[in-house]
């Protein structure tokens, strides 16, 4: 005797879909942030799907391009996850944080000033060498950072094949594979950057060891010393010397009147300049 | 020196001795370091597949369309598809737009104050002035809108536009300006205000003005469908009909390429005078063809877009349409204001090959490009007299044909050589109100401010005048 299979009926297939936990955990808040519990920058490289994980994480609509460029000014939106609700703030794309241009500046200056709870940094995954180089340099300023390894389905469709743990392992921080557009792994990186922002996981980031320059590292090393003697605390001396060494503009400055005083102490300092707010783009 | 004890000016003095010792090719070393250690992590966590594709379609798509040879005859027939497109699908919903806006709901609006008992000049201002070119505005607007913006949109998350961005780069540097200003050109092609924000991409402050003054010769969506229609009436109806669609997209597309040239010239002339400097070099990143979500572009370009810059047409054409219905009905001595307004502005306009009717409209449109047409129609009609058509001094009004648009504008004087220049002058004139505004905000200097929005006025003066001087000379008009 033939079996009928048994169909669940469209009320409860929606049903099914209304308590499922990726929709019990999320909400989407859109721009209304007043009382966030924790801050999160959104960082990449242009053209990695940075709005589109924007826009799936706050329900916001921002405009996605396929093309660099295209945020220009930082955009905020807000979501809740669990119990917690965070702040989004998409940061300019960019390819590195060594050069001066002003979306550069930007980024840099909000990862390392506006010390984000968590900074997701968003990858390509069929162009991962040349994203990776933003990621170390991010992961050379903060400790708490997650990745969200994005365009997995068109990294199928080339053919790579992307070990994600592997990356996770040696990069020292949560790496999570992703298609935005399509919404797969949106739950997984929410769970990643809530697990980090609690402190629930403490990630333990990749840094540079050796510039490959003796003279360079030894000086490093030296500076390195006299910017944990002068701020106790600060997370990232190394990085900062660095970009002393290199003459960075901004960086001395922030020595010079004590916001990076404050952040060695744990404080959030004053939020940095005006032209660092959200600017209106009108379409 | 001693560690222990170290401030942060001890921190910066050593940096600076440490420096010194350094040598220059410190930011080098710096880059050369993250690179290596990025390829090895890298190389450890990919895998590739054993065999190459043999046919990358990338690749392949990449050599055609940034070709020297093909590169440019392909964006111009990408483009004039889209503007065909546009032009073909557009009328049809247009005029069922107008005539249930205007033909329908206006007669309606205006027997119903009257039996409420409005006072004529209240129903005049409301009804006749602000309601009708808020109608004129959307039943024009909203169709070619709806039918550009998505087109536009889908090329854009193909991932087209970083390929154009690569063809006009060599040109751009030619000209002394940045690379990146190819990019802001194209957002500047749907807003200007957007294109000016986007120069921020700019990190030289030299080429950044350079891209700010320049923007607005990329044409606007205000500004597309006065080009759309004029060129429709004028230019389509020179040529056999069956020509018509194409040959109007082509003149639409003409004078698009004619604002990327006066782009190059411009910044070339400002780089060489007082702009004076090196274009710098960058890398311009063109991403992977990604198969346009047909679906989901269509909803963002609708929302994104159409609905923002139709509300902001709409808002706009609301005081415009009580300004003109106002300066229409009052009267001084034996005439109205705009008809003063227009006799004063005359001799001028006909220098240039326009007439005062044009003038007092871009005066009026300052805040939004998108009313130029509706507002020529109305001042042409108040002033030529003409009678069975519109409603009275200051209404706007839609013409239930093309034709009737034409015979208005050729009672009004308007010969081929009006229509050609006053495309040209849509193309080259002040921004609009916004974007000065915006170009305020980006330069945060009046006198820059003043060269962007005062440069392309001069310009389109000469440019209209030269035209009409040459079609005079040789007897054309």
């Amino acid at each position: 005797m033939q079996e009928t299979p048994v169909l669940p009926k469209p009320d409860a297939l929606a049903a099914g879909c209304a308590t499922c936990p990726m929709n019990r955990h999320l909400a989407r808040l859109g721009v209304n942030v007043d009382n966030w519990d924790y801050v999160v920058a959104l960082a990449g490289n242009p053209n990695t799907g940075k709005s589109t994980v924007f826009n799936a994480l706050t329900g916001l609509r921002q405009h996605t391009g396929n093309w660099p460029g295209k945020t220009v000014a930082r955009a905020e939106g807000g979501f809740q996850f669990g119990d917690k609700r965070f702040k989004l703030v998409d940061l300019p794309g960019t390819y590195s944080l060594l050069a001066s241009s002003v979306d550069e500046e930007i980024a840099r200056d909000f990862i390392l000033f506006g010390a984000p709870d968590v900074t997701v940094i968003v990858a390509d995954a069929t162009r991962l060498e040349r994203n990776l180089n933003l990621v170390l340099q991010i992961l050379e300023i903060t400790d708490r950072a997650v990745i969200c390894l994005n365009l997995m389905d068109e990294a199928r469709r080339h053919g790579l094949t992307v070990d994600d743990r592997r990356l996770a392992r040696d990069l020292g921080v949560p790496v999570v594979p992703a298609s935005a557009r399509r919404g797969e792994g949106i739950h997984e990186l929410l769970q990643a950057v809530h697990d980090v922002a609690t402190g629930a996981i403490q990630p333990r980031p990749y840094r540079l060891k050796t510039t490959h320059n003796p003279a360079l590292d030894a000086a490093l090393e030296q500076l390195t010393r006299q910017v944990e003697a002068a701020f106790p605390g600060l997370p990232n001396a190394r990085w900062v010397a660095l970009r002393l060494l290199d003459g960075d503009a901004a960086i001395e400055q922030a020595v010079r009147d004590g916001s990076l005083g404050d952040l060695s102490r744990g404080e959030r300092p004053p939020a940095p300049d005006e032209r660092l707010m959200v600017a209106e783009v009108s379409a | 020196m001693s560690v222990q004890s170290a401030t942060p000016l001890d921190v910066l003095n050593a940096a600076r001795e440490l420096r010194a010792g350094l040598g220059e090719d410190l930011h080098d070393h710096l880059s050369e370091a993250l690179y290596t250690d990025a390829a090895r992590l890298a190389d450890r966590a990919v895998i590739r597949p054993d065999e190459r594709p043999r046919f990358d379609l990338d690749r392949t798509l990449d050599r055609l369309l940034t070709s020297r040879m093909l590169g440019f005859p392909i964006m111009a027939a990408l483009f004039t598809l889209v503007f065909w497109i546009t032009i073909a699908g557009a009328n049809v919903p247009s005029s069922m737009l107008a005539t249930l806006l205007v033909d329908t709901i206006h007669p309606a609006l205006k027997s119903g104050a009257a039996s409420l008992g409005f006072p004529w000049w209240l129903s005049g201002v409301l009804i006749d002035g602000a309601y009708l070119a808020m109608a004129w505005v959307v039943s024009v607007m909203l169709p070619p809108m709806a039918i550009f913006f998505p087109l536009f949109t889908l090329l854009e998350d193909f991932g087209y536009l970083p390929r154009v961005a690569f063809n006009l780069d060599r040109l751009f540097s030619r000209a002394g300006a940045h690379g990146k200003q190819s990019l802001s050109m194209m957002m500047g092609f749907g807003c200007n205000a957007a294109g000016v924000v986007a120069t921020r991409v700019i990190d030289s402050p030299r080429e950044r003005l350079i891209a700010i003054i320049t923007n607005n010769f990329a044409i606007c969506n205000g500004r597309w469908p006065t080009l759309i229609m004029v060129s429709t009436l004028f230019i389509g109806t020179a040529v056999p009909a069956a020509l018509a669609g194409v040959i109007s997209a082509l003149a639409v597309v003409g004078i698009a390429v004619l604002g990327v040239i006066i782009t190059f010239i411009v910044s070339w002339a400002l780089s060489r005078t007082v702009l004076k400097g090196e274009a710098s070099v960058f890398s311009l990143e063109l991403p992977p063809y990604r198969p346009p979500r047909v679906l989901q572009t269509l909803y963002t370009s609708v929302i994104d877009r159409t609905l923002i810059v139709l509300w902001r047409a709409v808002t706009m054409s609301v005081p415009a349409g009580i300004v003109i219905w106002t300066i229409s009905n009052i009267t001084i001595g034996d005439a109205s204001l705009a008809e003063h307004l227009v006799s004063a502005f005359n001799p001028f306009g006909l220098l240039l090959g326009l007439n005062g009717v044009i003038l007092l409209a871009y005066l009026v449109a300052i805040p939004a490009n998108e009313i130029i047409i509706p507002t020529i129609l109305m001042l042409t009609v108040l002033t030529t007299g003409l009678s069975g058509v519109g409603s009275g001094a200051g209404v706007m009004f839609e013409l239930d044909s093309d034709n009737a648009i034409r015979e208005i504008l050729h009672a009004g004087g308007w010969t081929t050589l009006t229509a050609v220049n006053l495309m040209l002058f849509s193309l080259i004139h002040n921004p609009c109100s916004t974007t000065i505004l915006t170009i305020y905000n980006e330069t945060k200097s009046v006198k820059w401010t003043a060269v962007a929005a005062l440069l392309p006025l001069a310009l389109g003066f000469l440019v209209t005048l030269t035209t009409a001087t040459i079609a005079r000379a040789v007897g054309l008009v």
